[in-house]
């Protein structure tokens, strides 16, 4: 590995950086994607800024029923979060399907956002909350929907000169539930070949509203539209289910790749969601 | 590659040590500080072979870089027994048998030490979770799995280890 190793001791001097060195520069948090692929050679930057110690990305908080996880939590902290866990228990859920215990350990929520893979374990679950990310950079701070945050695979719309500092999304109604399922060839250290996170509100015995959100089947994580639009309004029984199964599978856009087939892919997309919204029953 | 000095508490004892920054926490342990216990697997935080505990959580050295570990606290499998005796893990997996070639025992050992700082009396599950990110290709896990257990269940609350 060669490279220059910063490391700024304020968020302030982390931006400063990022400014002045003209894109040749990888901020480096977790380092559980970054270090393996410097050391595959798939990416060179000239500097490894160091940001991993920026406390005040750190926090986990609510604030006018808004919650803010900074970028620099990881998953397992944030997994072991008590407000997270009762109010986003599908986004604990997508954690703790992340890597292994050690992998979780250092691996962020924003580095998965930032890595920008259509297969990200935290991504279905924060398209299902309705999540915006926090660009900040020396000339401002923007926040942009996550639908919108990804591009390609591993595209952005993040700028070389930004840092994603944190995430937001609304508390989710006490009453609402949600899901993340996840298809990989084992439990630990598997990427996923399919997965469906889901958000489902109710009023009485109907969806009231319902988001849902696929991943690995497409170039980014995709929602579901007909099928929440279907979804909503209806009372969830097991025909109303097997309805949105297939047409979940139809929403499915996969390709075939080393990890799966396309076929499988889309079948297995409309199966995980079924089964995320039996247990909801 | 300029070196730099790393300054931090290696098992207990502050250690200063010169490396490139671009050196893994494996590296430095392996190559500048003599300590071969922590095994470089695949080298991309897949096997748990070079598992440490950094500031009390399970980490794979080859993903730190050694710059990153200044002023922290990192625990090797040659820091946990007190040079006489050896930890009680160590002793289980012994008397459980649960090494077959070894490459992945100090990882192993090391994860499960972590496991059981936080929750000293883990279930079975909580315990294969625990080890879920440590491979081992001899054993099929069974006898490693037990001797934690084995350990654990001297902690568990009224109930029999199985």
């Amino acid at each position: 590995m060669k490279f220059e190793y910063q490391r700024p001791a304020t968020l302030e001097a982390a931006l400063k950086f990022l400014a002045a060195a003209g894109g040749d520069c990888a901020p480096l948090a977790g380092g559980t994607d970054l270090l393996v692929m410097i050391q595959e050679g798939l990416v060179g930057p000239r500097t490894v800024l160091d940001i991993s110690r920026l406390e005040e990305l750190k926090n986990i908080r609510e604030e006018d029923g808004r919650i803010e996880i900074g970028a620099l939590v990881s998953h397992g902290r944030a997994a072991a979060a008590k407000l997270l866990r009762e109010k986003a228990a599908l986004l604990v859920e997508s954690c703790l399907q992340i890597g292994s215990p050690q992998i979780r350990a250092s691996g962020t929520i924003g580095g998965n956002l930032v890595m920008a893979s259509p297969s990200g374990d935290t991504i279905p679950a924060l398209y299902a909350l309705g999540a915006g990310v926090v660009l900040k950079s020396v000339t401002g701070t923007r926040t942009v929907a996550i639908e919108d945050f990804f591009t390609g695979v591993k595209k952005s719309v993040r700028r070389p000169d930004e840092l994603l500092t944190a995430i937001v999304f609304p508390a989710p109604e006490p009453s609402a539930r949600g899901f993340y399922n996840k298809l990989g060839q084992r439990k630990a250290l598997a990427i996923a070949k399919v997965s469906v996170a889901a958000l489902v509100t109710r009023k009485g015995e109907k969806v009231e509203k319902v988001r849902i959100a696929l991943g690995a089947v497409a170039p980014t994580v995709i929602r579901a539209p007909r099928t929440e639009e279907y979804l909503a309004g209806r009372k969830l029984d097991p025909e109303t289910i097997a309805a949105a199964r297939s047409l979940c599978a139809g929403e499915s856009r996969a390709i075939t790749d080393l990890r799966s087939t396309a076929g499988y892919r889309d079948r297995m997309a409309g199966l995980l969601l079924a089964r995320g919204l039996e247990d909801l029953l | 590659m300029n070196e730099i000095a790393i300054r931090f508490i290696l098992n207990g004892k502050e250690v200063s040590v010169k490396a490139p920054p671009t050196f893994t926490l494996l590296r430095l342990l392996r190559e500048r500080l003599g300590l071969t216990g922590a095994k470089a697997g695949c080298e991309r935080g897949e096997c748990g072979a070079c598992t440490v505990i950094l500031d009390g959580e399970p980490v794979t050295a080859c993903l730190v870089l050694a710059p990153q570990v200044e002023g922290r606290r990192v625990e090797t499998i040659e820091g946990i027994g007190n040079g006489e005796e050896l930890h009680p893990l160590q002793q289980a997996f012994i008397d459980e048998s649960a090494a077959q070639c070894g490459y992945c025992i100090p990882g192993m050992i090391m994860a499960a030490k972590a496991l059981l700082d936080r929750d000293p009396g883990p279930s079975r599950e909580e315990i294969k979770t625990g080890l879920s990110g440590n491979l081992c290709r001899c054993t099929g896990y069974t006898k490693i799995i037990k001797a934690v257990e084995v350990v654990a269940g001297k902690s568990r609350k009224g109930s029999e280890s199985c």
